[in-house]
């Protein structure tokens, strides 16, 4: 089977989520070996991706919640309203802050106007064993499509990975990861084990 | 040291009849509204950024999504255990937002790829060889500009499932279920937000950054 550079871009969502039969896969492979246009497409659409990722590049503004729960409070008032519901509110989501994903992959880290920007919890089991590329910044599960480097490639255990400074990838490593806020934790299509798995 | 998943994480726990989260809407329909907060607080930044994918400006994506809230919490009763919550509040901000969009439309200037059909192939218009991402501190706040800009030219209806699918992480079917369009359109639409995003990003963060990695590295782009 051979692919036409149309082919390909017409596929490359396809073929980054892994969605394309191994056939179509293969040549598409065998297009990227010999089409340059084609990979700087796929490395860039990826890119793409990734950087998009990153939760933090949307970040609600400085003051957002309060406003909001200002707002609510205004327009909602309580009948046997107090500040209790608000406090268990907070109580509910003071969570444990294991350690900040304060990676040098993220384009985000810095807290460039929010309220929001705490550090995010990394759960990752420190023996889990992960994939790290040599001149890469994150470290995936094996077989994650956003590896870069697949020549490079080592497996380490993530424990290691983290002290060498490798921060979890945005999307293989989503389901162990959480900003502070509880952003819910999703990503499989179609996929009624997700919704089983995950609460919100 | 690492916690188990289930503790940091309650998300991950299984929802089933008596999720926390299930409860807790239960309560506020119920006639618990002090708990409403509570409950839309794992939501605030989706519920945000879908508003500001559609409005592109901050001041009204705040606006949009606190009044969603306030309409979500005014229809709380009408909401249904078998639906999912958060697909439920993204529909409501998308309604919201869309609104107040056509309410100023006949200002703006359409964004060109809103006239265009989404049949038909997109053509890469750029081969810029873009293998790293940057990742100097100091560019951060450049390179964040840099995609919002992007994702601001984009049509709104490329902007609105990109948004939901790959900043929010929602899978094609909700995104699709969200924004009341089928998983093709899904597909489609996602595919062409990516590969324009890739097109107006490539050259320039490709290129110059591409050339000073290589730099660090000893290899004198030269
Ligand atoms: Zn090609
Ligand atoms: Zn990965």
């Amino acid at each position: 089977m051979v692919v036409t550079c149309e082919e390909v871009w017409r596929e490359i969502s396809n073929y980054i989520e892994q969605e394309v039969d191994p056939d179509l896969r293969a040549a598409m492979e065998e297009h990227f070996r010999q089409c340059k246009h084609c990979t700087a497409v796929l490395d860039g659409t990826r890119n793409v991706i990734q950087l998009y990722g990153d939760e933090r590049l949307l970040e609600v503004p400085a003051g957002f919640s309060g406003r909001l729960r200002r707002r609510l409070e205004q327009e909602m008032p309580a009948p046997r309203g107090n500040a209790w519901g608000w406090m268990v509110a907070v109580a509910a989501a003071a969570l444990i802050v294991i350690g900040g994903v304060a990676g040098r992959s993220s384009a985000f880290n810095t807290p460039l106007r929010s309220e929001h920007a705490k550090p995010a919890l990394v759960a990752v089991p420190a023996d889990m064993m992960v994939v790290v590329a040599d001149d890469g910044k994150t470290f995936h599960a094996a077989g994650c499509p956003f590896i870069h480097d697949k020549a490079h490639q080592r497996t380490i255990a993530a424990g290691e990975a983290i002290r060498e400074g490798y921060t979890p990838c945005m999307r293989c490593m989503r389901k162990y990861l959480q900003l502070s806020t509880l952003a819910p934790a999703h990503g499989n299509d179609a996929d009624d084990s997700v919704n089983r798995r995950s609460g919100f | 040291m690492m916690l188990s998943e289930a503790m940091v994480n309650p998300s991950l726990q299984n929802p089933g009849e008596g999720s926390p989260e299930v409860q807790l809407i239960r309560r506020v329909q119920d006639g618990e509204r002090e708990l409403f907060y509570e409950l839309v607080r794992p939501y605030e930044r989706r519920v945000y950024s879908t508003a500001f994918a559609i409005l592109r400006n901050e001041a009204d994506a705040e606006d949009a999504a606190q009044e969603a809230l306030l309409k979500a919490f005014k229809h709380i009763r009408q909401f249904r255990a078998e639906a999912r919550f958060s697909t439920w509040l993204i529909q409501i901000v998308v309604n919201e937002a869309r609104m107040r969009l056509r309410r100023v439309r006949a200002d703006l200037i359409e964004p060109i790829d809103d006239r265009t059909s989404e049949e038909g192939n997109y053509t890469p218009r750029d081969f810029a060889d873009w293998r790293e991402i940057p990742s100097e501190t100091a560019e951060r706040n450049e390179i964040r500009e840099r995609l919002l800009a992007a994702l601001a030219s984009l049509g709104e209806k490329y902007r609105e499932v990109f948004v939901l699918r790959d900043v929010q992480h929602l899978s094609i079917d909700e995104t699709a279920k969200a924004l009341g369009i089928t998983t093709a359109s899904v597909k489609t639409r996602l595919l062409r937000a990516r590969l324009m995003l890739r097109d107006l990003l490539a050259p320039g963060l490709g290129g110059s950054w591409s050339s000073r990695l290589s730099f660090v590295k000893g290899n004198k782009p030269w």
